[in-house]
This record gives C-alpha cells, sequence and structure tokens, in this order.
C-alpha cells in the first residue's frame, strides 16, 4: 500500500532518489536544494542503498562525474538550484549532447546578481535550450510523481535525453505538504531494470565518445539529438497515462483547469498554479468565464496541445516567472506565441511576469492579473508585458 | 621493470593515424604511459592538443575505451567512472580490473582544471592523471599558462620591446599535488622512457590518486628542431628546470640526479621562445630564473635526504 506521508519536496526528491537506488550520485550542496543530497547522503551512510556518492567539489564537477558515471550505462542522479545549474551550464549541454540519460532534481531559485536564494524560474529558464528534458512541479506530490516519470523518459531508446524535474524553491522545496509514496517494490517495478547502454566501462568493446565532429559530422548528430527530443513527445503523454493507470495520478504535457468554456485565461507554471487555481474558482463563483492551463513540460515544448488548449480563448495572460531582460518578454511567452501564430483564432496574448526572487504571489496578485485581462477583452486594448507584484 | 622488448609486445593502446605533429611529446607520452601498464584501462582526457588530434569521428587512434566532455574536468569526470565502477563491481556485475588513466595538457591541469583535479585528489579517486606539459597552451596557439617557465616568450606573453616574455615563474603543480598528500607524486620526462615507465607502473598499483607531472615538448610552441624531442627533456633534467623525482606516501626521492648539473643556458639555447634571454641585455633576467633553478635544486635535494 502507497503511504500518506507529510513530506517536503526536498525530502520526496531525497526519497524518490532512494527508491530508484541509482549506481552513482554526484552532487554538490546548495540552497534551497541541500537538503536532496543530505537525506540522501544519510540513506548511503545507512546502507538503504548501493548508490557510490561522489561529494564533489563543484557543481560542474558534478554533472561532469555524472557524465562520467551514466557513461557507464549505470543509473546516475543529482540535483542543484540556480547558481549551481549556471556553473553547470557547459556540461548540460555535453550530457545532452552525448545522450546521457541522467535525471537531476532542480529546485528553482533566482539566479544572481542580485544574489538572492529564493524562487524563481530564471536558472531552469535559463537552461531550456541545453537539451534537456525540463518538468514542472505545482506541488510536493508532483515533485515526487515526475522525478519517477522522469527515470522512464530518460532511459528510453527513441529519447536517451536528460531529464531535469523542478520544484519550487522554498515554496515547495520546504514546505510539507501530505504526499502519498509508493512502495519500494511498486517504485522498481515502475522504473524496471536499467536499460543496457554501450559503456565505457566494456574494455571487450572499447569505443571513444566525445570525439572531436568537424563539419562533416557534427550537424547529424545535432540532427539526431533534436530528433530524440521530438521522439520524446510521445512517450511523455504515454508515460504519464501508464503513470495514472498504475496509481491513480494522470499527468500529460499540460493541465486545462477550467478552460472549456473559458474567455480569459492565464498560462502558468509550478507552484503558483495552486494559488491562480484557487482564483480561477472564486471568479468562476462570481459566473466569470474564466480558466487556467497550468504547463508542467517546458522542453519538449508541446506546441501542438498549447494551440488546441488556447485558440478558443478571447484573451490569455502568460505568466512568467523569469525575466529575459530582452525588453519584449519573459521566456514563456514567446513559445505561446509560437504555438498559436499557426492557429486561425489567435487570442490576445499579454506577458506577466511576476514572483522573481520568490516575491510572494498572493490571490490579490492573479486578481489583478485577470481584471486587466477582462479589461483587454472589453476595450480590446492591449499591451504586450506588465511587471505584477513590484514597486515601480 | 618490463624492458623495451616487453613493451613492444604489449598491445598497441594508441595507434598512428592522429593528427599530432611529427616530434610531438604528447604521442610519446601516451604511448608510454599506456604500455606501462599491464591491465585493461579506460582512458579520460581533457580537451587539448591530444584530445582533438586523436578522435576526429569517425576515426579514433584509442584501442582502449575513451571519454572526453570537457577542458577543465578530466578529473572530475574520471569522477564519476571510477565510481561506477566501484558500483558494478560491489554489486558483482564487473569482473575485470581496469586502471583508469586520465590526460590533460597543463592548460587543463594547472590552470582551468586545477579545481577538479584537487577535488579528484581529496576524494582519493583511484586514478592516474597524467599532465603532459608543454608549459602553454598550444592548441589555441601558444598562449602563456601557469606552467609557462619566465622568460618564455608565448603568443599573449610575447618577448616585446619593453616586456621579455613572461614575467613571472611557473606555478610548482607538483608540489601542490604532494600538499595534497596523495600516495604517489612524480615527475618524468619522455626523454628516459624507463623512468617514465616505472613510475607508471608504480602509480597502477597504487591505492588511491596518483599524479605524474610529464615534461612533454612542443615542437611549433617551444620551438624545437622535432628531431630533438627526447633529448631537450634529457637536457631539462641535466640543468634541474625539470627535477625528476617521485614522492611516494610524502617521501621524497630524486629518480634522476645529474651527474654534472648543466647551466640552464643549455636548456633554453635550444628553443625559440628563450631565444631573447641570451640577449646581454636580459643576462640579469637570465641569472634571476638561474637562481630560482638553483633554490628549487636545493630545497628538493634537502627534501630528498
Amino acid at each position: 500500500m502507497p503511504q500518506r506521508l507529510t513530506k517536503t519536496a526536498n525530502e520526496v526528491f531525497a526519497e524518490a532518489m532512494r527508491q530508484i537506488n541509482p549506481d552513482v550520485v554526484a552532487a554538490y550542496p546548495i540552497t534551497p536544494a541541500t537538503e536532496v543530497v543530505q537525506i540522501f547522503s544519510q540513506f548511503v551512510a545507512d546502507g538503504k542503498v548501493k548508490t557510490e556518492f561522489v561529494a564533489v567539489e563543484s557543481e560542474h564537477s558534478a554533472m561532469s562525474a555524472c557524465i562520467g558515471a551514466s557513461a557507464c550505462g549505470v543509473r546516475t542522479l543529482t540535483g542543484t538550484s540556480s547558481q549551481g545549474l549556471a556553473y553547470m551550464w557547459e556540461m548540460l549541454y555535453i550530457a545532452s549532447g552525448l545522450r546521457l540519460p541522467i535525471v537531476m532534481a532542480v529546485v528553482n531559485r533566482a539566479l544572481s546578481s542580485p544574489i538572492n536564494i529564493h524562487c524563481d524560474h530564471s536558472d531552469t529558464m535559463g537552461a531550456r535550450d541545453c537539451g534537456w528534458i525540463q518538468i514542472f512541479s505545482e506541488n510536493v506530490q508532483e515533485s515526487y510523481d515526475n522525478f519517477l516519470q522522469a527515470v522512464r523518459i530518460a532511459e528510453h531508446q527513441d529519447v536517451r535525453l536528460p531529464v531535469m524535474v523542478t520544484t519550487d524553491g522554498f515554496i515547495l522545496s520546504h514546505c510539507l505538504e501530505v504526499v502519498e509514496v509508493l512502495e519500494d517494490e511498486t517504485v522498481r517495478k515502475f522504473i524496471g531494470e536499467n536499460p543496457e547502454r554501450k559503456s565505457i566501462l566494456d574494455v571487450e568493446n572499447p569505443f571513444t565518445l566525445g570525439a572531436l565532429d568537424l563539419q562533416d559530422y557534427y550537424f547529424e548528430h545535432k540532427r539526431q539529438q533534436a530528433e530524440g527530443m521530438k521522439n520524446s513527445l510521445n512517450l511523455i503523454p504515454l508515460i504519464g497515462k501508464e503513470f495514472g493507470d498504475k496509481f491513480g495520478r494522470y499527468y500529460d504535457f499540460a493541465e486545462s483547469y477550467k478552460l472549456d468554456d473559458a474567455e480569459i485565461a492565464i498560462v502558468i507554471m509550478g507552484s503558483t498554479a495552486g494559488t491562480a487555481k484557487d482564483v480561477v474558482d472564486q471568479l468562476r463563483d462570481e459566473g466569470k468565464k474564466v480558466g487556467l492551463l497550468k504547463l508542467r513540460v517546458f522542453r519538449p515544448f508541446p506546441a501542438n496541445v498549447i494551440q488546441k488548449a488556447l485558440e478558443n480563448i478571447k484573451v490569455v495572460g502568460i505568466m512568467d516567472r523569469a525575466d529575459s531582460v530582452n525588453a519584449i518578454s519573459g521566456p514563456l511567452y514567446p513559445e505561446i506565441c509560437t504555438s498559436l501564430y499557426d492557429s486561425d483564432k489567435k487570442p490576445l496574448l499579454v506577458d506577466y511576469i511576476y514572483g522573481l526572487g520568490g516575491r510572494e504571489v498572493r490571490e490579490e496578485d492573479i486578481q489583478l492579473v485577470f481584471s486587466e485581462l477582462f479589461n483587454i477583452l472589453k476595450t480590446g486594448k492591449t499591451y504586450n508585458l506588465k511587471y505584477i507584484g513590484v514597486r515601480e | 621493470m618490463p624492458t623495451l622488448k616487453d613493451l613492444s609486445k604489449r598491445e598497441e593502446r594508441f595507434v598512428s593515424g592522429h593528427r599530432l605533429c611529427p616530434g610531438c611529446g604528447a604521442a610519446i607520452v601516451v604511448k608510454l604511459v599506456l604500455s606501462a601498464i599491464e591491465k585493461p584501462v579506460v582512458v579520460g582526457c581533457a580537451t587539448g592538443c591530444l584530445e582533438v588530434a586523436s578522435t576526429i569521428f569517425p576515426f579514433s587512434s584509442w584501442t582502449s575505451p575513451f571519454i572526453h566532455s570537457a577542458f577543465e574536468n578530466v578529473a572530475a569526470t574520471m569522477s564519476g567512472v571510477e565510481p561506477a565502477y566501484r558500483s558494478l563491481k560491489k554489486q558483482g556485475k564487473m569482473d575485470k580490473d581496469i586502471v583508469f588513466v586520465a590526460f590533460g595538457g597543463d592548460g587543463g591541469t594547472y590552470d582551468i582544471g586545477l579545481q577538479s583535479l584537487s577535488g579528484a585528489a581529496e576524494r582519493g579517486h583511484k586514478i592516474i592523471y597524467i599532465c603532459y606539459n608543454n608549459q602553454a597552451y598550444m592548441n589555441t596557439g601558444i598562449q602563456r599558462s601557469g606552467a609557462t617557465p619566465k622568460g618564455a616568450s608565448t603568443s599573449t606573453s610575447p618577448a616585446g620591446k619593453v616586456i621579455p616574455g613572461k614575467v613571472q615563474f611557473q606555478k610548482d603543480l607538483t608540489e601542490i599535488m604532494v600538499a595534497h598528500e596523495v600516495p604517489y607524486v612524480a615527475t618524468s620526462i619522455i626523454g628516459r622512457w624507463n623512468d617514465l615507465v616505472s613510475k607508471v607502473e608504480k602509480a597502477s598499483k597504487t591505492d588511491g590518486f596518483s599524479f605524474i607531472n610529464v615534461l612533454s615538448p612542443c615542437r611549433l610552441g617551444w620551438p624545437h628542431d622535432p628531431v630533438l624531442t627526447l633529448e631537450i627533456t634529457r637536457v631539462a633534467a641535466d640543468t634541474c628546470v625539470w627535477p625528476v623525482y617521485e614522492v611516494v606516501n610524502g617521501k621524497y626521492k630524486i629518480t634522476y640526479k645529474p651527474k654534472e648539473k648543466k647551466p640552464i643556458t643549455e636548456w633554453l639555447k635550444m628553443q625559440g621562445r628563450f631565444a631573447h634571454l641570451l640577449k646581454p641585455e636580459n643576462e640579469s633576467l637570465l641569472k634571476s630564473i638561474q637562481d630560482e633553478v638553483d633554490r628549487k635544486w636545493e630545497i628538493l635535494l634537502k627534501k630528498s635526504e
């Protein structure tokens, strides 16, 4: 029987890692993700896992060591946040380019400068083009469920790409929620045996990994990598459905919340989706036709799903918890625009940048967004971008 | 200690077809190092001349498993490979005994790779780290590194009208590695194959991290006549510019002591990068380099007493 426990996202990441029982974990502490490896290292110290834990001297080396381990064909996990993810940058591209199915817990935190330890999505949004699959979580339960599914997605032979599963720093990483934790045996069966891959420990069948690719091969290899990402579009909903059939919680690229007859909607990622759903409920009670699209998978970007979900909406507010500082918008906005460009029915789109550096997002903030959207619906007058909850 | 004949019978682990220059020290370092190990090896390599010249896809000169990921992190990459191996051993999924060898140039070891090297050494991974030290960033076109000797003219420390080449002495990485208190640290030269081979053999039997700093001439960057590649390293040892020694569990031993210590001009005059040092106006600079070589040699003599 699954257990209902009270846990933080950091705790469930560590718990999922224990249940996955990887061969190697290489990680480095960073607020607010530190607990993940801290708890996990206790599992190692107590002999609860078979894992070799490599307490490296930096995040750059954490990802480098994960690359080395994963190149041996073994299951390899890690976790980080913010500056740590930024410090891994170079190696993130190499992990995906070498097609290594590493799974990483990322606790979303703002990037310096100014230094700040609290939640926004600028760290993972900055890593959006590094060839990793990115799955965002609304709550502690999703953080756990997503992490388990990530192993299946990363290791699938048609995909073979690393996956980062995110949770919101402090808001989820450090807050207790009641979650259902599966039995170890159930997890073991769900993730299955580590599929066999080529290994650089196979001295009988040596090969050179990480060779110099020049004008004559680089492009083909990058093209194959792009195909792996494309293939994940088919796989991710299948895994989400299988997970749902087995454990009752279904997952897809996005969750539509009261969108069917909505005139106004917001698109949102991460923990604020929970607050926003409450606001949608309140507005619905007032008879207003509002809805919400919670995007779970940012990479691959499920453009078709987004188009179908949003094309009948009249005005859409896009909630960006990161700023691209490009004088146009945050990072989610242009992706949504792209998804809707082919549609005949183009909703009006507005970008809202919110919650940077852990700035609290209250129901009033979301209410304000909806009232802005209603105003746009009424007047037809729109704008590109607005910052929410900031003194200016 | 195997003879040359024994070595010649061993499996070739670095085969011809690579694009390293004629007279390049790196290829000789790799051949000697890998021939010294009897067990199967898995090689890691930092970005640099050696890697780009030996793995141009779809070709490879490596007949053993090989991994390259980036420039500054071969020690960290191997810090994942070696635990993966240990994990599989522990689980009974690996029956082979494998020796792990990391190659990095001086740029990837002394400078940008120092952190990952230090971390791997501190954690005590069972890796033999070989620095093929050609004393500058040769792959990108002869820029100065922390390993470049004082006075050397490089493309970023050129000998000009006002500044006579690199201003600083080189970083003493070998002593930094000794300070890590890893079980085996050594320097070597390719001009004395038996010195390098016996050291690698020792390292391969060491339970823990080993570091060997091998002087590896670069005929383009130093530059020198490529037929002198081996000889030039022997002159480096004879002038004590490159002392040849090992430190086993903290105990120093000079493994090659020149019968007669030659003046550094013998070493300098073989290489274009030092040509300006031999001009009369640089006499005091020359003396300061000789004094430093003498000082370091005296310290080493004391340590190995």
